[in-house]
């Protein structure tokens, strides 16, 4: 097949059967599912996106601004609701992962490929469900997507749907992890050994373990939270003799894991971009991969960290703070890892790794504040302040966010057969990056002043740096929309993206772009690690 | 199309992976019981005499002599005896259907005594004895969910083992729902003791 045909129309593009849209919503074809997932998640990042920026044109002044206090309520839980449960978590394991983890693998599919469109399903009808949350009942949930009793258990907004939106997505989210663990273990090419798996996908593995062990916990605390306000069990409820901060502790055993099914994989995108663009094998690869699983093990112990001033005691604090700062041992281990790879590189600077770069430098800035919030005494300080919004948006935002946006210009190329321009994805980060940090160091000094979380109104004092943060996200926003465009225009007209330009040693780079339905031709046989660069014949 | 064979031990893999995550909803259910007890010991010692032990009992042996039905017709497909599968798997769901009426019994006499969620008589009395009865309601219900969901499963299974879709030589499914309706009895042998026995 000549290079020009293989374009766009060729690969698993072209369809074999159903014709339409029934060619996507029911293909078992784990590249379809990837991009339908891709689709949405985008979509919902952008409305998230869009909701942020009505809550920082609200804040932009003291007083009523732009809506009442009850909208700016819904606003930020909708915002958190949406970005936690419909972006960052199925973002970069359900697109991305199923993408490319099988190719990386060297197997035709995922293990359960029905399982797999099922749990899409899952997540398009838990999507409608909290959507449908926003505009039926008492109106928009406001209790923050934290759904904290007893106001959770009291409010007359729509609460009871939109929580079990969340849970039908908590479903689609085991499935994935299910089929991936499944996947990675017995679909393996003949001499895919557990050190040649590139680690992107070691990464996902990690985050599928999570998903598979924490989830549950969350699925009955929520619904807990629904058999609280229908039935009145009344298991939350001091006067029936309930306790509010079991809620807390249940809500966290599952959230705080959560969070590295968050940036787990973000962290395996940049593993698999950095020795790329350094032209190096990756420093330590063991180290990276195992230091994921120690992320995840580490991880599932300091929930307690999010409750130093629920009334927890002495001890419990002691024993939570030590925790916590055990898992900053390991991701550190990642970062100097990263850099390591980069000493004495031949870097090349194109957009994926100019968001993997930034994506380190987010990160760790995110880290070490979480540092200051792990450590309860300065958390006590802080918690529930503009410090707390700002670091966990330095994590997750600068830390997935841009690994998501640079996997976006990584791998959508490769399945496209068409590239974006160099050009805007250049301005558009760097309007980003610089937006980002506008924004969002602001919150932290904010944070630091004592300017609360979830406040309508504030004090004038901080009108200024509040106002500062505002024309921030105007910045990163119109960062956002230009890559997005960017990449949007690229991949249906751009120019044809071939072999492999980047220049890749893992499986997905030996393939035809776009890559054929099922994958490989015929079965591979894997010689090389990932990032061996010689080994797979790149020059 | 060699990647469509079946991989019976990958599929048996991911049903584990799945019946460990209804272990953990569960779990959280009986993190709930322990934490709750060691706040109300007496009032729970209160609330599980108010049990009744006979119904209670029956549905444990019941429980477990259909999953001794499931063990056992996933021995009999294996030998090719379809009728015999057929006739254990009917076994199972009659037995679900058993389980699932006692339980209707048992939780209407709790109604008629004005114990229920959310009832006047519950909210009158001590709090500890609300929680019990909640995480009562909370723990069977949602097991009791889980029998339904378990003997639709076999309904299916049964239908596909008649329409020879599983047999002999292909027989992972029902083997896989056999292990969920492990999961679903065993799940009852915790609930058992905790809410009628050692109270
Ligand atoms: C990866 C992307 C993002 C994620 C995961 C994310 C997540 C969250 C979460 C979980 C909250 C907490 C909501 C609550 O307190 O209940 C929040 C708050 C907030 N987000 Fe984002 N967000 C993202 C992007 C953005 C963007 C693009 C903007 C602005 C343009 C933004 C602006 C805000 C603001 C101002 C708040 C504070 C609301 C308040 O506490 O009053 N976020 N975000
Ligand atoms: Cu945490």
């Amino acid at each position: 097949m000549s290079q020009e045909s293989a374009m766009a129309e060729g690969g698993f593009w072209r369809d074999t059967g159903r014709t339409g849209i029934g060619a996507w919503i029911f293909s078992t074809d784990h590249k379809r599912i990837g991009l339908m997932y891709l689709y949405c998640v985008l979509g919902f990042f952008l409305v998230g996106a869009f909701l942020g920026l009505l809550i920082r044109l609200e804040l932009m002044a003291p007083g009523p601004t732009i809506m009442t206090a009850q909208t700016y309520n819904a606003m930020f839980t909708v915002h958190g609701v949406v970005m936690i449960f419909l972006f960052i978590i199925p973002g970069i394991p359900a697109s991305f992962g199923n993408l490319v983890l099988p190719i990386q693998l060297g197997a035709r599919d995922v293990a359960f490929p029905r399982v797999n469109l099922f749990s899409w399903w899952l997540y398009a009808i838990g999507a409608v469900i909290v959507l449908t949350s926003l505009f039926t009942g008492g109106g928009a949930p406001d209790t923050g997507w934290t759904f904290y009793v007893p106001f959770s258990a009291r409010t007359t907004t729509n609460v009871s749907l939109a929580v079990f939106g969340v849970f039908v997505l908590g479903f689609s989210s085991i499935l994935t992890g299910i089929n991936f663990i499944t996947t990675i273990h017995r679909m393996r090419a003949p001499g895919m050994t557990w050190t040649r798996i590139p680690l992107f996908t070691w990464s996902l593995y990690a985050t599928a373990w999570v998903q598979v062990l924490a989830t549950p916990i969350i699925a009955i605390t929520l619904l807990l939270v629904v058999t609280e306000r229908i039935l009145g069990l009344g298991l939350f409820d001091p006067t029936r003799g309930g306790d509010p901060v079991m809620y807390q502790h249940m809500f966290w055993i599952y959230s705080h894991p959560a969070v590295y099914i968050m940036i787990l994989p973000g962290m395996g995108v940049i593993s698999d971009i950095i020795p790329v663009f350094s032209r190096k094998p990756i420093f330590g690869y063991k180290m990276i991969a195992f230091s994921s699983l120690a992320i995840a093990a580490a991880g599932s112990a300091v929930w307690g960290h999010h409750m130093y001033t629920s009334g927890m005691s002495d001890l419990g604090v002691l024993v939570f703070s030590f925790l916590t700062f055990i898992v900053a041992i390991p991701s550190a281990i990642k970062v100097f890892n990263w850099v390591s790879t980069m000493y004495k590189g031949s870097i090349s600077l194109e957009a994926p790794m100019l968001f993997a770069l930034s994506f380190i430098l987010l990160f760790s800035i995110g880290g070490l504040s979480g540092l200051i919030l792990g450590a309860a005494a300065t958390d006590i300080h802080v918690h529930d302040t503009h410090f707390v919004v700002g670091h966990f948006h330095y994590v997750m935002f600068g830390g997935t966010g841009f690994a998501f946006f640079a996997a976006a210009h990584y791998w959508l190329p490769k399945y496209f057969g068409r590239r974006y321009q160099e050009k805007p994805a250049i301005i558009g980060w760097v309007l980003m990056f610089i937006g980002f940090n506008i924004l969002y160091f602001t919150m932290q000094v904010l944070g630091m002043e004592g300017m609360p979380r979830r406040y309508y109104d504030y004090l004038p004092e901080f009108a200024r740096l509040n106002f500062v943060a505002t024309v921030g996200s105007w910045i990163m926003l119109a960062g956002v929309a230009i890559v997005v465009w960017n990449l949007w225009r690229g991949l249906f007209k751009g120019e044809p993206f071939i072999g492999n330009p980047w220049g890749g040693a893992s499986l997905e780079w030996s393939i035809a772009t776009p890559p054929p339905t099922e994958n490989f031709e015929e079965d591979p046989v894997v010689s090389h690690g990932p990032y061996d660069f010689k080994g797979a014949g790149v020059p | 199309m060699s990647h469509l064979e079946k991989d019976s031990f990958g599929a048996k893999l991911g049903m584990w992976l799945f019946l460990f995550t209804e272990m953990l909803l569960f779990g959280g259910v009986f993190i709930l019981y322990s934490v709750y007890l060691t706040r109300y010991p007496k009032e729970f010692g209160l609330g599980g005499h108010q049990l009744d032990l006979v119904y209670g009992a029956t549905n444990t042996v019941v429980l477990l002599t259909s999953s001794l039905f499931a063990a056992m017709s996933v021995t009999a497909i294996k030998s090719g005896a379809k009728k015999l599968t057929l006739g254990l798997l009917s076994g199972t769901v009659g037995c679900a259907f058993i389980f699932l009426g006692i339980k209707y019994l048992e939780w209407s006499a709790k109604f008629h005594h004005g114990i229920y969620p959310n009832s006047p008589k519950l909210i009158a009395g001590p709090p500890g004895e609300s929680i019990f009865f909640g995480l009562y309601y909370l723990t069977t219900g949602l097991h009791g969910i889980h029998v339904i969901v378990g003997a639709v499963l076999m309904t299916w299974t049964a239908v596909m083992v008649q329409k020879e879709r599983l047999n002999a030589n292909d027989n992972v499914t029902l083997e896989n729902v056999t292990l969920y309706w492990h999961l679903v009895d065993l799940v009852w042998i915790f609930i058992f003791p905790l809410y009628y026995l050692i109270l």
